[in-house]
């Protein structure tokens, strides 16, 4: 499959909600709209044969106007095909449809972005921390928290320059 | 060679001897009972738990401290033996393994991680199992060679031998207990 032909079939069906193309990089990437996510989602699961999730995952960029992203990696696997969808959602209001009724494995994908990016999928059926203890009280990935532990005693500033 | 240089036994403690007896106190005695046969639980997270396989193999052979029976539950054992990096997530883990110990019960810290967080400074590890329970003796390295885990071994045993049997008792040892949040049921 060219990319010229899957780029036109999404260009026909989801036109203004394709933000850019990206066709340099090892896979094929479209920069979406994220209010549209879903249905590209699904149109590329159900029209394109793209049948398997291989990844959900989050990024954090501060000097963006919208700066967390969240990035799906779908697999067409009778035609050995990716491709890379990106969409970025403001941190004041980080809410994205969630894909678990359309692929049953993002449940947990989107909890561990959740985890760590605080970006909210709406409709997912159990939206809680996964990998980090339920009492932290920050999404520890996102740029502004250190990576440094804050508990840490035995560390003086002055032995370290700081 | 005679059979009784062929291998050693511990020296008695100090008393009082004439033909026919011997008169100690009631904690020397015990002590030296617990000291030469405690019963570690290994808690082996990273590679310290690797060098400690080799610390109880044939080669250092901590079996020669009366230590070769090890207690994989909890309930049957004297000394936990944290070794390896503790996430955040673990700790409680940590803590409830302590707390099914019965007492007297020691614990020794192996390597950076268990002692201090080591390298992992970051959100997700623990910063010292000394955060969730008390440690008697730490034992740096990263990881700790085996010479050095059985020298943090002997450093216990030597707490061990000399700890008054009222310790456990005392309200300073519950107030201690308390301070880490471990439920005291006695």
């Amino acid at each position: 499959m060219e990319n010229s032909i899957l780029l036109q079939a999404l260009n026909d069906k989801f036109g203004k909600s394709i933000l850019s193309v990206d066709e340099a990089a090892d896979i094929f990437t479209v920069m979406v709209d994220s209010e549209t996510i879903t249905t590209i989602v699904a149109f590329l699961k159900e029209k394109q044969n793209f049948i398997f999730l291989t990844d959900i995952c989050g990024i954090h960029y501060p000097d963006q106007e919208r700066e967390l992203g969240v990035i799906y990696h779908l697999h067409n696997l009778t035609e050995n095909k990716r491709i890379r969808l990106k969409t970025f959602v403001t941190k004041a209001n980080p809410k994205i449809q969630s894909i678990v009724s359309l692929f049953s494995g993002a449940n947990w994908m989107e909890r561990e972005t959740f985890d760590f990016y605080g970006v909210e999928f709406v409709g997912h059926p159990n939206l809680i921390r996964i990998l980090n203890v339920e009492y932290m009280d920050y999404h520890p990935m996102r740029k502004e928290y250190p990576l440094e532990d804050a508990t840490r005693l035995d560390k003086d500033d002055i032995f370290f320059g700081r | 060679m005679a059979e009784k240089d062929k291998y050693t036994v511990v020296e008695a403690p100090e008393g009082y001897s004439a033909p026919g007896f011997f008169a100690t106190t009631l904690d020397k005695a015990v002590g030296l009972a617990r000291k030469n046969s405690l019963w570690p639980l290994p808690f082996a997270t990273s590679c310290c738990g690797i060098e400690f396989m080799a610390t109880m193999g044939a080669h250092y052979d901590l079996g020669r401290f009366g230590a070769e029976r090890l207690s994989f539950s909890p309930r049957q054992a004297d000394l936990l033996m944290v070794m390896g990096t503790i996430a955040k997530k673990m700790a409680p883990v940590v803590q409830q393994v302590y707390e099914q110990m019965a007492e007297p019960r020691w614990v020794i810290a192996i390597g950076a991680c268990a002692s201090s967080g080591g390298v992992f400074d970051t959100y997700s590890v623990l910063q010292g199992i000394d955060k969730v329970v008390p440690v008697d003796v730490y034992v740096p390295g990263c990881p700790p060679r085996p010479e050095q885990i059985i020298d943090g071994f002997m450093k216990i045993q030597e707490l061990v031998g000399n700890e008054t049997l009222r310790r456990r008792y005392s309200t300073e040892y519950k107030e201690m207990l308390e301070s880490y949040g471990i439920k005291i049921d006695r």
